[in-house]
């Protein structure tokens, strides 16, 4: 069967689960992030998959380029929170910052 | 057909090392592994004929998102008391959900009747793009960038040592330094 739309979208959803695995199970905060990208990857692909076999167009790549950005720029801001968070409470663990909850 | 092994071996660079990326207990190795499953998404993007979504995946995510994650990555270390002991229990709720979740998207792949027609010829996007920013995606364009503005503020603001002379105690006002 030569390569069509759900072999993308089958890689996008191996991508994606993947990333949520991560975002679920990983205890350091700079683990969850690399699965937050990951599910981000996972959806630039569909997009662009998309703007290619459905669309026609270019829409499918331009939303991918927004993504893109704004990932980068969340990223920084969460790597930054990370930083803080190592300087305060010594551990990039996230589940050892539970101030809030005692 | 070359062009679809070429797109299995991208699929392949791009998904088993992203089980990598989430198994692996050394972060680093972590890292390295999300570097190949970028890579394997810019392929596929340039598979697709995005060249120039491919060309700022290569330069934005791997050249920047990436730089940074293993920046932060080698900058923290995990203290030699926070380690509790590894077991298993935190595996099987996030591996139900996740198999629940790639059965869902499985499902909808499969069930969903997709309206894909054949491949138009590939041409450089990269003109249409620009138009299309210019054009039809003039407001999105410009609040993206307020966006990276309030980030890169945001971001320096959050990493600022702190510095004796911005502990001001409670009641004085911090503009009594500036001298008339």
């Amino acid at each position: 069967m030569s390569v069509g739309l759900t072999h993308f979208l089958t890689v996008s959803a191996f991508l994606f689960s993947l990333g949520l695995f991560a975002v679920m199970q990983r205890r350091n905060a700079v683990g969850i992030l690399m699965g937050v990208e990951l599910m981000l990857n996972a959806s630039n692909i569909n997009f662009v998959a998309f703007s290619r076999y459905v669309e026609h167009g270019i829409s499918g790549q331009i939303m991918t380029a927004f993504v893109i950005v704004l990932a980068a720029a969340e990223a920084a801001v969460a790597l930054a929170i990370v930083l803080a968070m190592y300087r305060n409470f010594g551990t990039p663990n996230a589940d050892t910052i539970d101030s809030l909850k005692r | 057909m070359t062009s679809d092994l070429i797109f299995y071996l991208l699929a392949a660079l791009t998904v088993v090392p992203a089980f990598w990326v989430v198994l692996s207990k050394n972060l680093v190795h972590s890292g390295f592994a999300l570097l190949m499953t970028l890579l394997g998404a810019a392929g596929l993007y340039a598979w697709l004929g995005a060249d120039f979504i491919a060309v700022t995946q290569l330069m934005v995510y791997i050249g920047g998102v990436l730089v940074l994650i293993l920046f932060v990555v080698m900058m923290t270390r995990v203290p030699k008391n926070d380690r509790p002991v590894r077991g298993l229990d935190r595996y099987v709720p996030a591996g139900v959900f996740a198999l629940a979740t790639l059965g869902l998207l499985y499902k909808v792949i499969t069930g969903a009747g997709w309206n894909a027609a054949a491949l138009p010829t590939a041409e450089p996007t990269t003109a249409e793009i620009g138009v299309n920013f210019m054009t039809n995606y003039i407001f999105p364009f410009e609040y993206v960038s307020l966006v990276l503005l309030a980030a890169l503020v945001g971001a320096a603001l959050l990493i600022r040592e702190r510095r004796p002379e911005d502990q001001t105690e409670a009641g004085e006002d911090s503009s009594e330094e500036v001298q008339p």
